[in-house]
Protein backbone atom coordinates (compact mmCIF):
# COMPACT_ATOMS: atom_id res chain seq x y z
CA UNK A 1 0.00 0.00 0.00
CA UNK A 2 2.97 2.50 0.80
CA UNK A 3 4.78 1.40 -1.92
CA UNK A 4 1.63 2.44 -4.60
CA UNK A 5 1.59 5.86 -2.23
CA UNK A 6 4.72 6.06 -3.51
CA UNK A 7 4.52 5.47 -7.17
CA UNK A 8 1.65 8.08 -6.78
CA UNK A 9 3.14 10.14 -5.41
CA UNK A 10 6.47 10.40 -7.53
CA UNK A 11 4.38 10.21 -10.05
CA UNK A 12 2.34 13.41 -9.33
CA UNK A 13 5.55 15.07 -8.85
CA UNK A 14 7.18 14.13 -12.35
CA UNK A 15 4.49 15.53 -14.01
CA UNK A 16 4.21 18.93 -12.43
CA UNK A 17 7.98 18.99 -12.79
CA UNK A 18 7.42 18.70 -16.62
CA UNK A 19 4.76 21.43 -16.65
CA UNK A 20 6.69 23.80 -14.92
CA UNK A 21 9.61 23.05 -16.80
CA UNK A 22 7.66 23.94 -20.00
CA UNK A 23 6.48 27.33 -18.28
CA UNK A 24 9.52 28.16 -16.92
CA UNK A 25 10.29 31.86 -16.62
CA UNK A 26 13.88 31.68 -17.31
CA UNK A 27 16.63 29.19 -17.84
CA UNK A 28 17.88 28.09 -14.08
CA UNK A 29 14.31 27.01 -13.21
CA UNK A 30 13.63 25.02 -16.37
CA UNK A 31 16.90 23.37 -15.80
CA UNK A 32 16.25 22.78 -12.05
CA UNK A 33 12.62 21.75 -13.05
CA UNK A 34 13.79 19.28 -15.75
CA UNK A 35 16.21 17.61 -12.43
CA UNK A 36 13.06 17.50 -10.66
CA UNK A 37 11.78 15.90 -12.81
CA UNK A 38 14.45 12.71 -13.73
CA UNK A 39 15.31 12.22 -10.26
CA UNK A 40 11.46 12.40 -9.33
CA UNK A 41 11.40 9.29 -12.62
CA UNK A 42 14.18 7.62 -11.56
CA UNK A 43 13.04 7.10 -7.66
CA UNK A 44 9.67 6.12 -9.39
CA UNK A 45 11.27 3.16 -11.47
CA UNK A 46 13.33 2.36 -8.61
CA UNK A 47 10.42 2.43 -6.37
CA UNK A 48 8.14 0.04 -8.86
CA UNK A 49 11.17 -2.57 -9.45
CA UNK A 50 11.31 -3.29 -5.63
CA UNK A 51 7.78 -2.96 -5.15
CA UNK A 52 5.78 -5.65 -3.35
CA UNK A 53 9.32 -6.96 -2.32
CA UNK A 54 9.12 -8.24 1.83
CA UNK A 55 11.19 -5.24 3.56
CA UNK A 56 12.78 -7.00 6.23
CA UNK A 57 14.55 -4.53 8.56
CA UNK A 58 17.31 -6.06 10.92
CA UNK A 59 16.87 -4.35 14.01
CA UNK A 60 20.02 -6.54 15.52
CA UNK A 61 22.09 -4.40 12.71
CA UNK A 62 23.08 -0.85 12.42
CA UNK A 63 21.81 0.96 8.76
CA UNK A 64 25.59 1.57 7.92
CA UNK A 65 24.62 1.18 3.61
CA UNK A 66 23.41 5.19 4.22
CA UNK A 67 26.67 6.02 6.19
CA UNK A 68 28.83 4.06 3.56
CA UNK A 69 26.91 6.43 0.88
CA UNK A 70 27.85 9.32 2.83
CA UNK A 71 31.45 8.39 3.28
CA UNK A 72 31.37 8.76 -0.62
CA UNK A 73 29.96 11.59 -1.61
CA UNK A 74 31.76 13.19 1.29
CA UNK A 75 35.09 12.97 -0.63
CA UNK A 76 33.19 13.34 -3.92
CA UNK A 77 32.01 16.43 -3.17
CA UNK A 78 35.47 17.57 -0.97
CA UNK A 79 37.04 17.57 -3.93
CA UNK A 80 34.76 18.96 -6.36
CA UNK A 81 34.47 21.45 -4.10
CA UNK A 82 37.96 22.37 -3.72
CA UNK A 83 38.55 22.02 -7.19
CA UNK A 84 36.15 24.71 -7.94
CA UNK A 85 38.41 26.64 -5.19
CA UNK A 86 42.08 26.28 -7.00
CA UNK A 87 39.73 27.22 -10.17
CA UNK A 88 38.36 30.78 -8.62
CA UNK A 89 41.66 31.60 -6.66
CA UNK A 90 43.39 30.88 -10.26
CA UNK A 91 41.12 33.18 -11.85
CA UNK A 92 41.52 36.28 -9.36
CA UNK A 93 45.93 35.87 -9.98
CA UNK A 94 45.02 35.49 -13.40
CA UNK A 95 42.48 37.15 -14.66
CA UNK A 96 42.60 35.69 -18.83
CA UNK A 97 41.32 32.55 -16.53
CA UNK A 98 37.45 34.04 -17.17
CA UNK A 99 36.97 32.68 -20.81
CA UNK A 100 35.32 34.97 -22.70
CA UNK A 101 33.51 31.42 -24.29
CA UNK A 102 31.93 30.86 -20.45
CA UNK A 103 31.23 34.78 -20.09
CA UNK A 104 28.02 34.51 -17.74
CA UNK A 105 28.38 31.05 -16.69
CA UNK A 106 31.87 30.27 -15.60
CA UNK A 107 33.12 33.62 -14.69
CA UNK A 108 34.06 34.52 -11.12
CA UNK A 109 30.99 35.80 -9.42
CA UNK A 110 29.38 32.59 -11.02
CA UNK A 111 31.71 30.07 -9.45
CA UNK A 112 32.17 31.37 -6.24
CA UNK A 113 28.97 31.11 -4.62
CA UNK A 114 29.34 27.27 -6.37
CA UNK A 115 32.89 27.21 -4.39
CA UNK A 116 31.51 28.16 -0.75
CA UNK A 117 28.05 26.15 -1.10
CA UNK A 118 29.95 23.13 -2.58
CA UNK A 119 32.24 22.59 0.46
CA UNK A 120 30.33 24.23 2.81
CA UNK A 121 26.63 22.43 2.19
CA UNK A 122 27.49 19.88 0.07
CA UNK A 123 31.04 18.04 1.65
CA UNK A 124 30.76 20.12 4.95
CA UNK A 125 26.74 18.47 4.98
CA UNK A 126 27.77 15.37 3.56
CA UNK A 127 30.19 14.50 6.87
CA UNK A 128 27.38 15.84 9.16
CA UNK A 129 24.89 13.73 7.78
CA UNK A 130 27.14 10.54 7.57
CA UNK A 131 28.70 11.41 11.23
CA UNK A 132 25.50 12.22 12.91
CA UNK A 133 24.40 8.94 11.99
CA UNK A 134 27.23 6.82 12.94
CA UNK A 135 27.86 8.46 16.11
CA UNK A 136 23.67 8.43 16.99
CA UNK A 137 23.71 4.71 16.21
CA UNK A 138 26.67 3.92 18.47
CA UNK A 139 26.05 6.24 21.30
CA UNK A 140 22.73 5.56 21.43
CA UNK A 141 23.31 1.62 21.11
CA UNK A 142 20.35 1.49 18.58
CA UNK A 143 19.48 1.07 15.02
CA UNK A 144 18.52 4.14 12.84
CA UNK A 145 15.01 5.43 13.51
CA UNK A 146 12.63 5.61 10.85
CA UNK A 147 13.82 2.47 8.03
CA UNK A 148 14.43 4.24 4.99
CA UNK A 149 13.97 7.63 6.01
CA UNK A 150 17.61 7.98 6.30
CA UNK A 151 17.92 7.19 2.40
CA UNK A 152 15.36 9.84 1.83
CA UNK A 153 17.81 12.37 3.66
CA UNK A 154 20.75 11.55 1.66
CA UNK A 155 19.42 11.64 -1.88
CA UNK A 156 17.12 14.84 -0.93
CA UNK A 157 20.83 16.60 0.06
CA UNK A 158 22.44 15.44 -2.92
CA UNK A 159 19.53 16.74 -4.85
CA UNK A 160 19.18 19.88 -3.03
CA UNK A 161 23.32 20.07 -3.87
CA UNK A 162 22.51 19.51 -7.35
CA UNK A 163 19.70 21.80 -8.17
CA UNK A 164 21.75 24.34 -6.40
CA UNK A 165 24.90 24.38 -8.27
CA UNK A 166 23.07 23.80 -11.40
CA UNK A 167 21.05 27.19 -10.47
CA UNK A 168 24.37 28.76 -9.42
CA UNK A 169 26.01 29.01 -13.00
CA UNK A 170 22.76 29.44 -14.68
CA UNK A 171 22.15 32.84 -12.54
CA UNK A 172 19.51 31.79 -9.91
CA UNK A 173 20.42 32.87 -6.71
CA UNK A 174 18.76 34.76 -3.78
CA UNK A 175 22.21 37.13 -3.23
CA UNK A 176 22.21 35.71 0.54
CA UNK A 177 25.69 34.69 1.45
CA UNK A 178 25.80 31.26 1.99
CA UNK A 179 21.84 30.98 1.61
CA UNK A 180 21.87 31.96 -2.06
CA UNK A 181 19.18 28.84 -2.74
CA UNK A 182 15.79 30.23 -4.37
CA UNK A 183 12.73 29.21 -2.74
CA UNK A 184 11.77 26.17 -4.22
CA UNK A 185 15.49 24.97 -3.19
CA UNK A 186 15.10 26.61 0.33
CA UNK A 187 11.50 24.71 0.56
CA UNK A 188 13.57 21.13 -0.03
CA UNK A 189 16.08 21.91 2.21
CA UNK A 190 13.34 22.68 4.97
CA UNK A 191 11.46 19.19 4.44
CA UNK A 192 15.26 17.16 3.99
CA UNK A 193 16.34 18.87 7.05
CA UNK A 194 13.11 18.14 8.89
CA UNK A 195 13.28 14.42 7.79
CA UNK A 196 17.35 14.62 9.45
CA UNK A 197 15.74 15.93 13.20
CA UNK A 198 13.15 13.30 12.77
CA UNK A 199 15.93 10.37 12.16
CA UNK A 200 18.12 11.60 14.63
CA UNK A 201 15.57 12.73 17.47
CA UNK A 202 13.61 9.27 16.77
CA UNK A 203 17.28 7.35 17.27
CA UNK A 204 17.68 9.32 20.48
CA UNK A 205 13.98 8.03 21.51
CA UNK A 206 14.87 4.69 21.48
CA UNK A 207 18.32 4.82 22.88
CA UNK A 208 19.20 2.06 25.41
CA UNK A 209 21.98 4.05 26.60
CA UNK A 210 20.60 5.67 29.78
CA UNK A 211 22.52 8.83 28.78
CA UNK A 212 23.10 10.83 25.73
CA UNK A 213 26.73 11.42 24.79
CA UNK A 214 27.80 15.12 24.70
CA UNK A 215 28.51 14.52 20.28
CA UNK A 216 24.79 13.86 20.08
CA UNK A 217 24.03 17.47 22.23
CA UNK A 218 26.30 19.48 19.67
CA UNK A 219 24.57 17.31 16.61
CA UNK A 220 21.33 17.96 17.77
CA UNK A 221 21.80 21.61 18.24
CA UNK A 222 23.01 22.15 15.21
CA UNK A 223 20.11 20.21 13.67
CA UNK A 224 17.61 22.36 15.34
CA UNK A 225 19.75 25.98 15.08
CA UNK A 226 20.20 25.71 11.37
CA UNK A 227 16.39 25.01 10.80
CA UNK A 228 15.35 28.10 12.46
CA UNK A 229 18.12 30.34 10.62
CA UNK A 230 17.37 28.57 7.61
CA UNK A 231 13.43 29.39 8.21
CA UNK A 232 14.12 33.22 9.21
CA UNK A 233 16.74 34.12 6.91
CA UNK A 234 14.80 32.90 3.77
CA UNK A 235 11.56 34.64 3.99
CA UNK A 236 10.95 35.55 0.87
CA UNK A 237 7.99 35.47 -1.62
CA UNK A 238 8.28 34.24 -5.24
CA UNK A 239 7.66 36.10 -8.09
CA UNK A 240 5.82 33.65 -10.03
CA UNK A 241 5.67 29.48 -8.63
CA UNK A 242 7.36 29.13 -12.29
CA UNK A 243 10.30 31.85 -11.81
CA UNK A 244 13.55 31.49 -9.99
CA UNK A 245 13.23 35.37 -8.55
CA UNK A 246 12.06 36.13 -5.13
CA UNK A 247 11.35 39.19 -3.06
CA UNK A 248 12.87 39.11 0.49
CA UNK A 249 10.43 40.11 3.22
CA UNK A 250 12.74 42.36 5.15
CA UNK A 251 14.75 44.81 3.45
CA UNK A 252 17.52 47.50 4.34
CA UNK A 253 19.41 47.35 7.75
CA UNK A 254 17.11 44.54 8.95
CA UNK A 255 17.48 42.30 6.56
CA UNK A 256 21.29 43.01 6.44
CA UNK A 257 21.07 41.94 9.95
CA UNK A 258 18.70 38.99 9.63
CA UNK A 259 21.30 37.99 6.71
CA UNK A 260 24.55 37.70 9.26
CA UNK A 261 22.41 36.70 12.25
CA UNK A 262 22.21 33.67 9.81
CA UNK A 263 25.68 34.62 8.45
CA UNK A 264 27.84 33.95 11.70
CA UNK A 265 25.38 31.19 12.93
CA UNK A 266 25.88 28.95 10.18
CA UNK A 267 29.75 29.21 10.93
CA UNK A 268 28.60 28.99 15.05
CA UNK A 269 26.04 25.88 14.04
CA UNK A 270 26.88 24.18 11.20
CA UNK A 271 30.77 24.14 10.66
CA UNK A 272 31.40 24.53 14.84
CA UNK A 273 28.51 22.82 16.66
CA UNK A 274 28.12 19.96 14.28
CA UNK A 275 31.96 19.21 14.05
CA UNK A 276 32.32 19.75 17.52
CA UNK A 277 29.28 16.56 18.11
CA UNK A 278 32.48 14.94 15.12
CA UNK A 279 35.04 15.66 17.49
CA UNK A 280 33.80 14.60 20.52
CA UNK A 281 33.03 11.44 19.61
CA UNK A 282 35.88 10.48 16.74
CA UNK A 283 39.33 12.11 18.38
CA UNK A 284 38.26 9.90 22.08
CA UNK A 285 37.64 6.63 19.62
CA UNK A 286 40.95 7.27 17.68
CA UNK A 287 42.65 8.09 20.64
CA UNK A 288 41.37 4.98 22.61
CA UNK A 289 40.62 7.08 26.24
CA UNK A 290 37.76 8.94 27.00
CA UNK A 291 37.36 12.70 26.59
CA UNK A 292 39.60 14.47 29.18
CA UNK A 293 36.85 16.16 30.73
CA UNK A 294 33.10 15.60 30.57
CA UNK A 295 32.29 18.29 32.69
CA UNK A 296 34.05 20.76 30.92
CA UNK A 297 32.12 19.14 27.33
CA UNK A 298 29.10 19.95 29.46
CA UNK A 299 30.34 23.72 29.97
CA UNK A 300 31.76 24.24 26.60
CA UNK A 301 28.40 23.02 24.95
CA UNK A 302 26.40 25.54 27.24
CA UNK A 303 28.65 28.51 26.83
CA UNK A 304 28.69 27.87 23.13
CA UNK A 305 25.06 28.09 23.03
CA UNK A 306 24.30 31.25 24.85
CA UNK A 307 26.79 33.08 23.54
CA UNK A 308 27.62 32.15 19.61
CA UNK A 309 23.86 33.17 18.82
CA UNK A 310 24.48 37.11 19.42
CA UNK A 311 27.69 37.37 17.78
CA UNK A 312 26.30 38.18 13.96
CA UNK A 313 26.08 41.93 14.44
CA UNK A 314 30.06 41.65 14.38
CA UNK A 315 29.81 41.28 10.25
CA UNK A 316 28.26 44.90 10.17
CA UNK A 317 30.34 47.20 12.46
CA UNK A 318 30.23 50.93 10.40
CA UNK A 319 26.85 50.53 8.73
CA UNK A 320 23.64 51.47 9.11
CA UNK A 321 23.42 49.10 12.47
CA UNK A 322 22.93 50.81 15.54
CA UNK A 323 25.72 51.26 17.78
CA UNK A 324 24.63 49.31 20.87
CA UNK A 325 23.91 45.75 18.57
CA UNK A 326 27.28 46.20 17.01
CA UNK A 327 29.03 46.70 20.55
CA UNK A 328 26.51 43.91 21.39
CA UNK A 329 27.83 41.45 18.69
CA UNK A 330 31.60 42.35 19.56
CA UNK A 331 31.43 41.69 23.14
CA UNK A 332 29.64 38.43 22.72
CA UNK A 333 32.24 37.32 20.12
CA UNK A 334 35.25 38.23 22.59
CA UNK A 335 33.62 36.19 25.12
CA UNK A 336 33.14 33.11 22.57
CA UNK A 337 37.44 32.74 23.48
CA UNK A 338 36.25 31.01 26.60
CA UNK A 339 34.27 27.85 25.46
CA UNK A 340 36.39 28.09 22.24
CA UNK A 341 39.66 27.73 24.27
CA UNK A 342 37.82 25.42 26.88
CA UNK A 343 36.81 22.92 23.72
CA UNK A 344 40.14 22.89 22.32
CA UNK A 345 42.03 22.23 25.61
CA UNK A 346 39.54 19.53 26.24
CA UNK A 347 40.30 17.77 22.67
CA UNK A 348 44.51 18.28 23.13
CA UNK A 349 44.23 16.99 26.73
CA UNK A 350 42.01 13.74 25.44
CA UNK A 351 45.42 12.44 24.29
CA UNK A 352 46.98 13.21 27.46
CA UNK A 353 48.83 10.29 28.41
CA UNK A 354 48.89 8.73 24.73
CA UNK A 355 50.53 11.72 23.19
CA UNK A 356 53.20 8.62 21.86
CA UNK A 357 50.05 8.29 19.15
CA UNK A 358 51.15 11.64 17.31
CA UNK A 359 54.38 9.81 16.41
CA UNK A 360 52.73 6.79 15.06
CA UNK A 361 49.42 7.49 13.97
CA UNK A 362 48.61 9.77 11.38
CA UNK A 363 45.02 10.34 11.44
CA UNK A 364 45.19 11.46 15.59
CA UNK A 365 48.12 13.59 14.03
CA UNK A 366 45.25 15.24 11.62
CA UNK A 367 42.32 15.42 14.67
CA UNK A 368 45.45 16.99 16.90
CA UNK A 369 46.08 19.66 14.09
CA UNK A 370 42.63 20.35 13.04
CA UNK A 371 41.69 21.23 17.28
CA UNK A 372 44.54 23.18 16.91
CA UNK A 373 43.39 25.36 14.03
CA UNK A 374 40.27 25.11 15.56
CA UNK A 375 41.59 27.17 18.73
CA UNK A 376 43.61 29.51 16.24
CA UNK A 377 40.93 30.76 14.02
CA UNK A 378 38.73 30.62 17.16
CA UNK A 379 41.30 32.57 18.71
CA UNK A 380 41.52 35.00 15.15
CA UNK A 381 37.78 35.56 14.91
CA UNK A 382 36.99 37.26 17.73
CA UNK A 383 39.99 39.22 17.79
CA UNK A 384 38.78 40.75 14.19
CA UNK A 385 35.36 41.38 15.52
CA UNK A 386 36.84 43.91 17.97
CA UNK A 387 35.99 47.28 16.38
CA UNK A 388 39.19 48.76 15.81
CA UNK A 389 40.76 45.37 14.40
CA UNK A 390 37.69 45.02 11.62
CA UNK A 391 38.47 48.84 10.25
CA UNK A 392 41.68 47.55 9.01
CA UNK A 393 40.46 44.03 8.37
CA UNK A 394 36.75 44.50 6.84
CA UNK A 395 36.67 43.78 3.38
CA UNK A 396 40.24 42.72 3.25
CA UNK A 397 41.54 39.22 1.95
CA UNK A 398 42.10 38.72 6.07
CA UNK A 399 38.56 37.81 6.34
CA UNK A 400 39.10 35.15 3.27
CA UNK A 401 42.36 33.69 4.89
CA UNK A 402 40.58 33.78 8.33
CA UNK A 403 37.50 31.51 7.09
CA UNK A 404 39.95 29.17 5.51
CA UNK A 405 42.28 28.86 8.13
CA UNK A 406 39.11 27.11 9.93
CA UNK A 407 37.15 25.60 6.97
CA UNK A 408 40.49 23.96 5.74
CA UNK A 409 42.42 23.52 9.33
CA UNK A 410 39.62 22.74 11.45
CA UNK A 411 36.42 21.47 8.97
CA UNK A 412 38.37 19.82 6.64
CA UNK A 413 41.14 18.03 8.45
CA UNK A 414 38.52 16.60 11.16
CA UNK A 415 36.75 15.60 8.12
CA UNK A 416 39.83 13.71 6.49
CA UNK A 417 39.90 12.24 10.01
CA UNK A 418 36.94 11.18 10.25
CA UNK A 419 36.90 9.46 6.99
CA UNK A 420 40.12 7.39 7.31
CA UNK A 421 38.44 6.29 11.28
CA UNK A 422 35.07 5.47 9.13
CA UNK A 423 35.91 3.78 6.13
CA UNK A 424 37.74 0.84 7.03
CA UNK A 425 34.95 0.03 10.04
CA UNK A 426 32.12 0.67 7.72
CA UNK A 427 33.81 -1.75 5.01
CA UNK A 428 34.92 -3.76 7.34
CA UNK A 429 38.60 -3.87 6.05
CA UNK A 430 41.74 -4.84 8.15
CA UNK A 431 43.32 -1.14 8.50
CA UNK A 432 43.79 1.51 5.54
CA UNK A 433 45.69 0.86 2.29
CA UNK A 434 48.32 3.10 3.36
CA UNK A 435 49.28 4.96 6.27
CA UNK A 436 52.37 6.13 4.06
CA UNK A 437 49.38 7.82 1.96
CA UNK A 438 48.07 9.72 4.99
CA UNK A 439 50.91 10.92 5.90
CA UNK A 440 51.57 12.80 2.44
CA UNK A 441 48.00 14.15 2.96
CA UNK A 442 48.90 15.52 5.73
CA UNK A 443 52.11 17.64 5.23
CA UNK A 444 50.33 18.11 1.23
CA UNK A 445 46.89 19.70 3.42
CA UNK A 446 49.09 21.23 6.43
CA UNK A 447 51.58 23.52 4.00
CA UNK A 448 48.77 23.84 1.33
CA UNK A 449 46.53 26.01 4.57
CA UNK A 450 50.18 27.63 6.06
CA UNK A 451 50.54 29.18 2.41
CA UNK A 452 46.96 30.11 1.97
CA UNK A 453 46.35 31.26 5.44
CA UNK A 454 49.78 33.45 5.58
CA UNK A 455 49.76 35.07 2.43
CA UNK A 456 45.93 36.22 3.07
CA UNK A 457 47.17 37.76 6.41
CA UNK A 458 49.73 39.48 4.10
CA UNK A 459 47.74 40.59 1.35
CA UNK A 460 44.99 41.60 3.70
CA UNK A 461 46.87 43.73 6.14
CA UNK A 462 48.39 45.12 2.97
CA UNK A 463 45.34 46.22 0.84
CA UNK A 464 43.91 47.43 4.60
CA UNK A 465 47.24 49.73 5.09
CA UNK A 466 46.71 50.85 1.45
CA UNK A 467 43.40 51.52 1.38
CA UNK A 468 43.64 53.73 4.11
CA UNK A 469 46.53 55.56 3.70
CA UNK A 470 46.22 59.29 3.54
CA UNK A 471 48.94 61.92 1.92
CA UNK A 472 49.41 65.33 3.78
CA UNK A 473 46.28 67.37 2.04
CA UNK A 474 44.03 64.37 3.37
CA UNK A 475 44.05 62.70 0.44
CA UNK A 476 43.73 59.11 -0.04
CA UNK A 477 47.17 57.74 -1.51
CA UNK A 478 46.42 54.32 -3.64
CA UNK A 479 43.80 54.13 -6.26
CA UNK A 480 41.77 50.37 -5.84
CA UNK A 481 43.60 49.22 -8.65
CA UNK A 482 46.86 49.67 -7.15
CA UNK A 483 45.73 47.14 -4.60
CA UNK A 484 44.72 44.69 -7.16
CA UNK A 485 48.22 44.78 -8.29
CA UNK A 486 50.18 44.77 -5.19
CA UNK A 487 48.42 41.46 -4.21
CA UNK A 488 49.42 39.64 -7.29
CA UNK A 489 52.40 37.53 -6.02
CA UNK A 490 49.86 36.53 -2.46
CA UNK A 491 47.44 35.36 -5.24
CA UNK A 492 49.93 33.14 -6.84
CA UNK A 493 50.56 31.77 -3.66
CA UNK A 494 47.08 31.20 -2.37
CA UNK A 495 46.04 29.45 -5.34
CA UNK A 496 49.51 27.19 -5.06
CA UNK A 497 48.66 26.40 -1.25
CA UNK A 498 44.51 25.44 -2.50
CA UNK A 499 46.24 23.46 -5.08
CA UNK A 500 48.09 21.57 -2.42
CA UNK A 501 45.23 21.09 -0.37
CA UNK A 502 43.29 19.74 -3.49
CA UNK A 503 46.59 17.36 -4.26
CA UNK A 504 45.75 15.60 -0.64
CA UNK A 505 42.45 15.39 -0.93
CA UNK A 506 43.03 13.23 -4.07
CA UNK A 507 45.29 11.47 -2.19
CA UNK A 508 43.32 10.49 0.21
CA UNK A 509 40.78 9.32 -2.45
CA UNK A 510 43.22 6.77 -4.09
CA UNK A 511 43.98 5.64 -0.64
CA UNK A 512 40.26 4.82 0.67
CA UNK A 513 39.30 3.20 -2.42
CA UNK A 514 42.11 1.01 -2.07
CA UNK A 515 41.09 0.23 0.93
CA UNK A 516 38.13 -1.12 -0.24
CA UNK A 517 39.24 -3.05 -2.76
CA UNK A 518 42.58 -4.23 -1.79
CA UNK A 519 42.08 -4.35 1.81
CA UNK A 520 41.48 -7.99 2.84
CA UNK A 521 38.27 -8.24 5.07
CA UNK A 522 38.32 -7.54 8.90
CA UNK A 523 38.61 -10.99 10.87
CA UNK A 524 35.31 -11.02 12.58
CA UNK A 525 35.66 -11.41 16.54
CA UNK A 526 32.95 -13.61 16.94
CA UNK A 527 34.45 -16.23 14.77
CA UNK A 528 37.69 -16.14 16.57
CA UNK A 529 35.73 -16.62 19.75
CA UNK A 530 36.05 -21.14 20.27
CA UNK A 531 33.31 -22.66 21.02
CA UNK A 532 33.23 -24.01 24.40
CA UNK B 1 5.15 51.71 25.63
CA UNK B 2 6.04 50.67 22.04
CA UNK B 3 6.67 47.30 21.45
CA UNK B 4 10.21 47.88 20.13
CA UNK B 5 11.39 49.73 23.62
CA UNK B 6 9.40 47.22 26.00
CA UNK B 7 11.44 44.56 23.81
CA UNK B 8 14.71 46.15 24.03
CA UNK B 9 13.88 46.85 27.72
CA UNK B 10 13.11 43.11 28.38
CA UNK B 11 16.27 41.81 26.47
CA UNK B 12 19.29 43.99 28.54
CA UNK B 13 17.30 43.51 31.76
CA UNK B 14 15.39 40.56 32.49
CA UNK B 15 15.67 37.98 29.79
CA UNK B 16 19.79 38.81 30.34
CA UNK B 17 19.66 37.71 33.78
CA UNK B 18 17.50 35.08 33.32
CA UNK B 19 19.68 33.72 30.37
CA UNK B 20 22.50 34.27 33.23
CA UNK B 21 21.03 32.29 35.76
CA UNK B 22 20.20 29.56 33.62
CA UNK B 23 23.74 29.32 32.33
CA UNK B 24 25.20 29.30 36.10
CA UNK B 25 22.65 27.46 36.94
CA UNK B 26 23.52 24.27 34.50
CA UNK B 27 27.21 24.86 34.84
CA UNK B 28 26.57 24.07 38.95
CA UNK B 29 24.82 21.45 37.99
CA UNK B 30 27.53 19.53 36.06
CA UNK B 31 29.73 19.54 39.38
CA UNK B 32 26.77 18.82 41.60
CA UNK B 33 27.62 15.95 44.23
CA UNK B 34 27.16 12.50 42.80
CA UNK B 35 28.06 13.48 39.36
CA UNK B 36 31.66 12.43 38.50
CA UNK B 37 30.45 8.19 38.59
CA UNK B 38 27.46 9.27 36.13
CA UNK B 39 30.11 11.26 33.72
CA UNK B 40 32.42 8.79 34.19
CA UNK B 41 30.23 6.12 33.01
CA UNK B 42 29.11 7.71 29.93
CA UNK B 43 31.97 9.24 28.83
CA UNK B 44 33.09 5.52 28.06
CA UNK B 45 30.05 4.88 26.88
CA UNK B 46 31.52 5.27 22.83
CA UNK B 47 33.73 2.17 24.17
CA UNK B 48 30.48 -0.39 23.95
CA UNK B 49 27.92 -1.21 20.79
CA UNK B 50 30.29 -0.35 18.50
CA UNK B 51 29.52 -3.34 16.11
CA UNK B 52 25.71 -3.88 16.91
CA UNK B 53 22.57 -2.20 18.42
CA UNK B 54 22.55 -3.42 22.42
CA UNK B 55 19.61 -5.79 22.28
CA UNK B 56 21.51 -8.16 19.88
CA UNK B 57 24.70 -8.20 22.28
CA UNK B 58 23.37 -10.81 25.06
CA UNK B 59 21.82 -12.90 22.69
CA UNK B 60 24.49 -13.16 20.41
CA UNK B 61 27.16 -13.66 22.72
CA UNK B 62 25.34 -16.29 24.69
CA UNK B 63 24.75 -18.64 21.58
CA UNK B 64 28.29 -18.31 20.69
CA UNK B 65 29.42 -18.95 24.41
Amino acid sequence: MWDYLKLAGLGVLAVLAAIAANYAHDLAYQVNAITVMLAAGISFLFVLRTAGDPKTVNQAEYFDSVIRAGAIATSFWGVVGMLVGVVIASQLAFPQLNFEFLQGYGNFGRLRPLHTSAVIFAFGGNALIMSSFYIVQRTSAARLFGGSLGWFVFWGWQLVIVLAATGYVLGATQGKEYAEPVWYVDILITVVWVAFLIVFMGTLFKRKEPHIYVANWFLLAMIVTVAMLHLVNNAAIPVSIFSSQQVQVYSGVQDAMVQWWYGHNAVGFFLTAGFLGMMYYFVPKQAERPIYSYKLSIIHFWALIFLYIWAGPHHLHYTALPDWASTLGMVFSIMLWMPSWGGMINGLMTLSGAWDKLRTDPIIRMMVVSIGFYGMSTFEGPMMSIRAVNSLSHYTDWTIGHVHSGALGWNGMITFGVLYYLVPRLWNREGLYSLKLVSWHFWLATIGIVLYASSMWVTGIMEGLMWREVDANGFLVNAFADTVAAKFPMYVVRALGGGLFLTGALIMCYNLWMTVRAQPARASQHSAVPAE
Amino acid sequence: METYSFLRHMADSWFLLAMTLGFLGLCVWAFRPGSRKAHEDVANSIFRNDDRPADATPAQTRKEA
